[in-house]
C-alpha cells in the first residue's frame, strides 16, 4: 500500500507538472493571439498578421498538447485517487462539472474556427471566436483554481458520515486563498509567455530574420514581461501572506525556520536537515524574513518545531523540498526582472527599439525561452508538497484518497507516461526552434494542415 | 424541491440520462474520427491529408464529450466512478496513451520536418488504434461485470476488434461524406468490408448481454416487453439492409445523399446503445450499485442540473454552428 501511494502520488506529480505546461502557455498566448488580431484589424499593417500567423501554430500545438495531457487528469481520479470523489465529491465535482461545460466545449468548438475558419467566416466571427476561446482557457482555470484553492482553504461546507456536504457555494468559490492564486496563476501564464515569446523572437533575430514582424512580437514580449513581472512580485507576496494566515505550516517549511522568534533572517542558502532539525550552511539576511512576513523588523515569526505534536509526530511537510522550489521560483522571478527591466531600458534609449540589444542580451533572452515554466513548476510544487501530508487541508489526508491499485501496475503506467511525455516534450520544443529557423529562411511554413483535394466540384469556395 | 418528487429517484435518473447521453455523442462523433485514424494504413500519402482535413476541425470538440462523460460519471456517481475505473486501470491507461498520441500527431505531423511526418502519421494510426481497441475491450468488460476473468477477459478482446471496426465503418462513411474522387470510392470500399463486422459485432453483443445476466434476460425475453423492445432489432436490420443496399451503389449521380451512410450509421448506433441502456439499467455498475445508490448529494447535483440546463443547449447550438461552418466537403485546412 505504501508503494501504492507513493507511485501514485509521483504519477499524479508527473501528469499534472505534464499537463500545467501546457495551459500556462495557452491561457495567455489565446489573449496575446487577439491583441495581435485587433491591431491588425485596426492598423491593417501586415506584421501584426505575421506575428499572428506565427504564434498561432504554436498556439495550436500547445493547445493539443494541453488537451490530450488534460483527458488523462480527468482519468486520474477515478483510476488512482478514488477516496478523493467518494468524500469530497459533493464540492469538487460541480466545480469541474462547471469547468466541463462552461470552460472545455468554448475552447473545443472555437478553436476550430478561430484555427482554419479565417476564409470561411467574416473577420469580426473570427476575430470574436479568438476571443472566446482566450476567454474559454481562463474559466478553465478559474474552475480549477477554485477546486485547488478550495483543496487548501476549505470553507463552506460541513462533513456528514465522513462525507463532505456543500452548504455555502459563494463560501467554496470564492475561499480565502483563491483570488490570490487565481491573479498569481494568471500573472504566471502571461510571464510564461512573454517570455517564450522574447526567447524565440530573439533565436529568430539572431539567425537573421529580422522581419517587422519579429520586431514587434519581440517588443510586446519584452515590454509586457518588464510591467507584469513586479506585479507579480506584489502579488506573490499577498499570496504568502494569505498562507502564512491558513497553513502556517508551509510558510514555516517555505522560509527554512524552525525555532519560532522575532528578528528572523531571510535564508538565502542553506540545507535543512530534518532528522536534527536544523540548517547548515545558512546564508540569510538579517531580519529581512520578520520584515517580508510582518512588515516590521522585529516581528515574530512561527518555526518549524511549533508543529510537532507532543508525542513527535510531524505535522508540517518536508522541509527541503518546499524550501528549495520556493527558492528556484524566487530565483527565477528575479531573473525575469532584472532581464526584461535591462531590455526594455536598452530598447528605450534613444528610441533605438531591437537594434539597442546587445548579443548576450539576446542570448540570455533565448536562454530564458522556457524560464516561466521552470518557475510555475517551482511554485507548484511548493504549494502542493507544503500542503502535505493533507489532500483537503485539515479534511482529508492524500493517503486516504489513494487507489487499492497494485504497485507494479502503477509502476508500469508511470513508466509508460514518462516515456512518452519525455518525447514529445522534446518533439515539442525542437518543433517550436524548427518553425522558428524554417521562417527564418524565409520559406513557407506550412500554414497548410492539409492540401486540397485534386477535385472538389462541389466544395464550397475558399472565400 | 419536493414539488417535484423526490429528488433522490428523478435527480440520478436525470444524470443517468445525461451521462448517456454525452456516450451516445461521444460514441457517434469521437467514432468516426478514430475511425479514420484507424483507417489511415490503408490509405494513399496524398489521401492521408485529405483524411486529416475531413475531421481537423471537429476532433478536439468530439473528445471533449469523453471528458463530460467521465465528468458526469465522476461528479454524479462518485462511488461507481471509482469502482469502474480502478477495476479498469490497464486499459483506461492504454486508452489515454493512446488519445495523447493521435492528438498530438495532427499537430505534429503537420509541423514536423517532412521527414518526419511518417512518423507522426504512424503515431496517429497507433494512437487511433489503442484507443479503440482499449475502449472496446472496456465494454467488454464492463458487459461482463467487471470481473477479470479468462473467459471475460477473452470477450472482451472480441468486442475490441468488433468496436474498432465500428468506429472504422462509421469513420468511412464520414469520408464518403465529405470526400469525393478516388477517395470517396476506396471509403465507400472500406464501409462495405466494414459493415459485416458491425453486424457481427453488435449481434455478438447483443446474445452474450442476456446471457451474462438472468435479470437482463428476463427484462427481453417476457411478456409484454419483448412486443415492445421489438422495433429495436427490427430498425436495426432494416438499417442494415439500407446501408448495404446504399453502399452498393454509392456514389449516386451528383454525390446526392453521400450523407446517408453516416447518418444511418450513427443511427444503428443509437439503436444499440438504447438496447445496451435498457439492459443495464437501474445499474451503474453492472449487478453492483444502482445509480440511485450511487448517486452524489441531491443539492450538488441540483447545482450541477441548473448549469446544465442553460449551458448544454448552447453547447449544442455552437456544436451545430462549427459544423455549419464546416460544412460541405473538407478542404485544405490553413492557419489563414
Ligand atoms: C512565472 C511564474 C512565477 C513567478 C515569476 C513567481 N511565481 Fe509564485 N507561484 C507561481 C508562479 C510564479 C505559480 C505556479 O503560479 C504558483 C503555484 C500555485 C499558485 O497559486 O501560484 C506560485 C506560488 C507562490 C506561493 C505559494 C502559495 C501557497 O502558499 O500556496 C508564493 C508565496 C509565491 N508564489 C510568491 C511569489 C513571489 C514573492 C514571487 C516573486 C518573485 C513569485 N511568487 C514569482
Ligand atoms: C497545475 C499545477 C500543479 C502542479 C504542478 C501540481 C503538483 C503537484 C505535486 C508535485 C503534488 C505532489 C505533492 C506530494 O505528493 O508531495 C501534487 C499533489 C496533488 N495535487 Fe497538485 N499540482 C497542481 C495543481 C493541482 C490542481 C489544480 C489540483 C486539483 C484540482 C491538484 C490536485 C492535487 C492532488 C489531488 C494531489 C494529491 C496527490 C498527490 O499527493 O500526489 N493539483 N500536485
Ligand atoms: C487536476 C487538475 C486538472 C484536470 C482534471 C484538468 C483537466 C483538463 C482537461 C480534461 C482538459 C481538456 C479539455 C478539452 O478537451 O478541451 C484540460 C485543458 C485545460 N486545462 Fe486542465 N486540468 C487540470 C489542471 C489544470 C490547471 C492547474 C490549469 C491551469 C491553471 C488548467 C488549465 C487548463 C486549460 C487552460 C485547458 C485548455 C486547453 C489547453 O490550454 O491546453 N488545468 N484540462
Amino acid at each position: 500500500m505504501m508503494e501504492t501511494l507513493l507511485l501514485s502520488r509521483i504519477q499524479f506529480a508527473a501528469n499534472i507538472s505534464f499537463h500545467i505546461l501546457f495551459p500556462t502557455i495557452t491561457i495567455a498566448l489565446g489573449w496575446v493571439l487577439l491583441f495581435f488580431k485587433i491591431r491588425y484589424n485596426q492598423t491593417g499593417q501586415d506584421r501584426w498578421m505575421e506575428a499572428y500567423r506565427f504564434w498561432v501554430k504554436i498556439f495550436a500545438l500547445s493547445f493539443a498538447m494541453g488537451v490530450v495531457s488534460g483527458i488523462t487528469m480527468s482519468f486520474q481520479f477515478g483510476t488512482n485517487w478514488p477516496g478523493f470523489m467518494e468524500k469530497v465529491g459533493n464540492i469538487a465535482g460541480p466545480l469541474l462539472a462547471y469547468e466541463i461545460m462552461t470552460a472545455f466545449f468554448l475552447e473545443a468548438v472555437f478553436l476550430g474556427i478561430m484555427l482554419f475558419g479565417f476564409r470561411r467566416v467574416p473577420n469580426w466571427v473570427h476575430t470574436g471566436a479568438t476571443f472566446l476561446v482566450a476567454f474559454g482557457t481562463l474559466m478553465s482555470t478559474f474552475w480549477i483554481i477554485v477546486l485547488n484553492s478550495w483543496m487548501h482553504t476549505p470553507q463552506g461546507f460541513e462533513m456528514r458520515d465522513g462525507v463532505a456536504h456543500a452548504t455555502d457555494w459563494f463560501a467554496i468559490i470564492f475561499n480565502p486563498s483563491m483570488p490570490y492564486r487565481f491573479t498569481h496563476m494568471v500573472l504566471a501564464s502571461f510571464l510564461t509567455v512573454s517570455f517564450l515569446i522574447a526567447g524565440v523572437s530573439a533565436f529568430r533575430w539572431l539567425i537573421g530574420g529580422r522581419t517587422e514582424g519579429v520586431r514587434v512580437a519581440l517588443k510586446t514580449a519584452v515590454f509586457g514581461a518588464a510591467l507584469l513581472m513586479p506585479v507579480q512580485i506584489f502579488v506573490g507576496d499577498m499570496h504568502g501572506l494569505n498562507t502564512k494566515e491558513f497553513q502556517p505550516a508551509k510558510v514555516a517549511a517555505m522560509e527554512g525556520h524552525w525555532e519560532t522568534g522575532g528578528n528572523v533572517p531571510l535564508i538565502l542558502f542553506a540545507l535543512p536537515d530534518q532528522e536534527a532539525r536544523e540548517n547548515h550552511f545558512e546564508i540569510g539576511i538579517p531580519n529581512l524574513a520578520s520584515f517580508i512576513l510582518t512588515h516590521e523588523w522585529d516581528g515574530v515569526v512561527q518555526g518549524l518545531n511549533d508543529f510537532v505534536a507532543e508525542d513527535g509526530t510531524i505535522l508540517h511537510p518536508r522541509v527541503a523540498p518546499v524550501f528549495w522550489s520556493f527558492r528556484v521560483m524566487i530565483g527565477t522571478g528575479v531573473a525575469m526582472l532584472l532581464l526584461s527591466w535591462a531590455a526594455s531600458f536598452m530598447m528605450l534609449r534613444r528610441k533605438r527599439g531591437v537594434e539597442g540589444l546587445p548579443k548576450p542580451v539576446l542570448y540570455a533572452l533565448v536562454g530564458m525561452s522556457f524560464s516561466g515554466w521552470l518557475a510555475t513548476l517551482a511554485g507548484w510544487y511548493t504549494t502542493e508538497i507544503g500542503r502535505q501530508p493533507w489532500l483537503v487541508q485539515g479534511v482529508m489526508t492524500t493517503a486516504e484518497a489513494v487507489a487499492d491499485v497494485p504497485a507494479p501496475m502503477v509502476l508500469s503506467t508511470l513508466i509508460a507516461y514518462l516515456v512518452v511525455y519525455a518525447l514529445l516534450l522534446s518533439a515539442y520544443i525542437y518543433v517550436i526552434f524548427y518553425l522558428a529557423r524554417k521562417m527564418s529562411r524565409g520559406e513557407d511554413i506550412g500554414t497548410r494542415i492539409a492540401p486540397a483535394p485534386a477535385a472538389a466540384p462541389n466544395a464550397i469556395p475558399a472565400e | 424541491m419536493n414539488t417535484f418528487g423526490d429528488p433522490t429517484i428523478w435527480l440520478p435518473f436525470v444524470f443517468a440520462g445525461l451521462m448517456g447521453l454525452s456516450i451516445l455523442i461521444y460514441v457517434v462523433l469521437d467514432g468516426f474520427d478514430l475511425g479514420v485514424g484507424v483507417l489511415f494504413p490503408f490509405a494513399e500519402e496524398d489521401e492521408k491529408d485529405m483524411m486529416i482535413a475531413t475531421i481537423g476541425p471537429f476532433w478536439d470538440a468530439n473528445e471533449t464529450w469523453l471528458v463530460l462523460a467521465v465528468g458526469l460519471l465522476l461528479v454524479a456517481f462518485p462511488a461507481a466512478h471509482g469502482a469502474i475505473l480502478t477495476a479498469l486501470y490497464l486499459p483506461v491507461a492504454i486508452m489515454l496513451v493512446g488519445l495523447i498520441l493521435r492528438g498530438v500527431a495532427f499537430e505534429f505531423r503537420a509541423k514536423a520536418p517532412a521527414p518526419h511526418k511518417r512518423l507522426w502519421n504512424n503515431a496517429f494510426f497507433a494512437g487511433s488504434l489503442m484507443t479503440s481497441l482499449s475502449q472496446g475491450f472496456m465494454l467488454g468488460m464492463y458487459i461482463m461485470g467487471l470481473e477479470w476473468t479468462l473467459v471475460n477477459a477473452a470477450f472482451s478482446l472480441l468486442t475490441a476488434v468488433f468496436l474498432t471496426v465500428g468506429y472504422s465503418f462509421i469513420g468511412a462513411t464520414w469520408v464518403i461524406h465529405k470526400t469525393d474522387g478516388a477517395l470517396q470510392a476506396k471509403s465507400v470500399d472500406w464501409a462495405k468490408g466494414g459493415i459485416w463486422g458491425l453486424v457481427l459485432g453488435i449481434g455478438l453483443v447483443s446474445m452474450a448481454t442476456p446471457l451474462v445476466s438472468t435479470r437482463i434476460f428476463d427484462k427481453w425475453f417476457s411478456w409484454p416487453e419483448a412486443l415492445l423492445l421489438s422495433p429495436l432489432p427490427i430498425l436495426s436490420a432494416l438499417l442494415v439492409f439500407a446501408l448495404w443496399w446504399m453502399l452498393r451503389r454509392m456514389p449516386f449521380t451528383h454525390d446526392r445523399v453521400s450523407w446517408l451512410p453516416f447518418a444511418a450509421a450513427s443511427s444503428l448506433w443509437v439503436m444499440a446503445f438504447i438496447g445496451m441502456a435498457y439492459s443495464f439499467y437501474p445499474y451503474v455498475v453492472p449487478e453492483q450499485l444502482t445509480i440511485y445508490e450511487a448517486a452524489s448529494a441531491p443539492e450538488s447535483l441540483f447545482i450541477i442540473l441548473i448549469g446544465t440546463l442553460f449551458v448544454l443547449p448552447t453547447i449544442l447550438a455552437y456544436t451545430v454552428l462549427a459544423y455549419t461552418v464546416f460544412r460541405g466537403k473538407a478542404t485544405e485546412l490553413r492557419y489563414d
